[in-house]
């Protein structure tokens, strides 16, 4: 266990490191136009020469802007502890009613999300006992799954939010649905391949006990399934928030995680953008965490794995 | 009728079975006619591919054959099984992880209908049989592979069925757990007086248990030899070092030696 520690750590250590050296060419052209109209004597002393020169050899020739470049307003790249401040302020230091606190618009990107997860899971487990007993399904609604998730849902999104308008649906139920148009093709999946399952021994013993479909359903396919429904619903909780956030940028939403990303790219924000994006992450990691626990609990009750 | 057809459980008579595959026709099984009467051990032995999985598998309507007629209580092999005429063992336990012992013995008496009292009853009642008391409420995993198998011929006794089908039960189960669950089964049988029909690829295992072998052989799948098995029916373990278990089983290896070439 310590090892495993030592090696997360270590990892996440150089992803930091590497982090932060990739700030100091990415911010240097901004630090050293401020530095000069500090009167700071910087070489080569001219913004159009420096345009035209490599972000290693300005490092080399103006060593003193280094430290400059991790504490700029409105850098290139944020340096770590800026995303981390802004986080913590936006967070913690907020009222979570306050229109600036992240906790605020992470709710409401979290409710499109669970709301938009339900509808996906729903509707994937239903398609997906269809496709199981029916053949017409089998060869009618996968094709259609599968090609419902190649067209880019940033194309899909805006017409699907416009055509809900013109049907006066607006709100959390456009995201929502977004949300469920990415999730239930997971579930479908992993559902099909669940509950057919069960090998044909299996399946041949409930013949000898002249069993029903209904039956064979209830008693044997869908505990077999259980086990790949939750690997489909780590997959689909995470496709459900991209969805709530992608479902929030055509519709200049004024609150939610996807407005925050909106709002910081249109005012070059970019430390918002990015603290917006790590809250994002935590809830994503958060959402998985908790099917995660849900699906250690319920698999070792049923006796899978051990 | 006269008293001895009434004594005949199972009568196959000049039954065919074809697979059509992709590389064309499969005799699977061919021209089987054998009867089996109440209270019989009969036991199919044979090499891979010689049929006798399948011959048990149409016994219990899993495949529907292609010539001859077969009966089992007089009936159809469908209409036998809607009657719960036969309980079926497999090769594998194959217990529900997510069922208790008991649950799992009640498994079929859910399928069919009986009450919860019954049910309960039932599973006590086989548990006994099979030496299980007490391991009801343990989950499988918490079971070796013996009791696993043990639990899963339990779960085919549960429904009082007349007839026990085995497909290779012990089969993979190491020799020491099989030899001791040959010696419970006999006493089963003995108790319960259940007509048995039992595939295995074992010579002594055959000889040991059965009143009837019937060696088969492969390609097209037919019967070879049919011996009826004089040892008494109480049979120790050592009496497999007597020289009419070893006279038998001799008989049962020409069988085999003669359906090969």
């Amino acid at each position: 266990m310590p090892r495993t520690v030592v090696s997360v750590l270590t990892v996440v250590a150089a992803l930091i490191a590497l982090w932060y050296a990739a700030v100091v060419p990415m911010n240097i052209k901004e630090a050293l136009t401020s530095a000069e109209r500090a009167g700071q004597v910087v070489t080569p002393d001219s913004a159009m020469l420096r345009r035209d020169t490599g972000a290693f050899t300005l490092i080399t020739n103006n060593s003193f802007a280094i430290p400059a470049t991790f504490n700029q307003a409105r850098p290139r790249l944020p340096a770590p502890h800026q995303v981390l401040a802004e986080l913590w302020n936006t967070t913690v230091m907020k009222n979570i009613t306050s229109k600036r606190s992240l906790v605020y618009h992470g709710w409401i990107t979290l409710s499109a999300t669970l709301l938009g997860f339900a509808i996906g899971t729903g509707l994937g487990i239903l398609l997906a006992v269809g496709i199981v007993h029916s053949r017409v399904m089998d060869m009618s609604v996968m094709p259609w799954a599968i090609v419902s998730q190649t067209i880019p849902i940033i194309a899909l999104a805006p017409m699907i939010i416009v055509v809900l308008y013109s049907i006066g649906i607006q709100g959390i139920i456009p995201k929502a649905i977004i949300s469920a148009y990415l999730s239930f093709f997971p579930v479908v999946v992993g559902m099909v391949k669940g509950l057919r399952s069960p090998d044909a021994m299996q399946l041949d013993l409930l013949k000898t006990y002249s069993a029903g479909q209904v039956q064979t359903f209830w008693k044997l396919r869908l505990p077999a399934s259980i086990p790949y429904l939750f690997t489909s619903l780590k997959i689909g909780i995470a496709a459900s928030l991209v969805g709530a956030i992608v479902g929030e940028l055509p519709t200049g939403a004024v609150s939610g995680l996807g407005a925050r990303l909106l709002a910081g790219s249109y005012y070059g924000q970019t430390v918002q953008i990015w603290s917006a994006l790590f809250g994002a992450a935590i809830l994503a990691a958060g959402l998985v965490g908790l099917i995660g626990l849900a699906e250690r609990k319920l698999l070792k009750r049923m006796g899978f794995g051990t | 009728m006269n008293d001895a057809a009434q004594d005949i459980v199972i009568r196959s008579e000049n039954l065919d079975l074809t697979f059509q595959t992709g590389d064309g026709p499969v005799h699977a099984l061919k021209d089987i006619t054998l009867d089996i009467h109440r209270g019989e051990f009969v036991s199919f032995i044979g090499p891979s591919g010689c049929g006798k999985t399948t011959f048990l598998r149409v016994i219990a309507a899993l495949e529907q054959p292609t010539g001859g007629s077969i009966t089992v209580n007089g009936m159809t092999p469908d209409e036998a099984r809607r009657n719960r005429a036969y309980g079926y063992v497999f090769q594998a336990a194959g217990l529900y992880p997510w069922r208790t012992i008991a649950g799992n013995i009640k498994l079929p008496l859910e399928v069919m209908g009986y009450s919860r009292a019954e049910q309960d009853e039932k599973v006590r009642k086989v548990l006994e049989l099979v030496d299980l008391e007490g391991f009801g409420k343990k989950y499988p995993w918490q079971l070796s592979g013996g009791m696993q198998q043990r639990a899963s011929i339990a779960r085919a006794l549960a429904f009082d069925a007349d007839i026990l089908l085995m497909d290779e039960p012990f089969g993979a189960l190491d020799e020491i757990v099989r030899d001791h669950l040959n010696e419970q089964l006999l006493h089963l049988w003995a108790r319960t007086n259940k007509t048995i029909g039992f595939v295995t690829h074992s010579i002594p295992e055959a000889v040991y248990l059965s009143t009837k072998i019937v060696v088969m052989s492969p390609r097209p799948g037919r019967i070879a030899d049919v011996i009826d098995n004089s040892l008494p029916r109480k049979r120790p373990l050592d009496i497999r070092d007597s020289p009419e278990f070893l006279a038998i089983a001799h008989r049962v290896r020409e069988g085999l030696r003669e359906g090969h070439s």
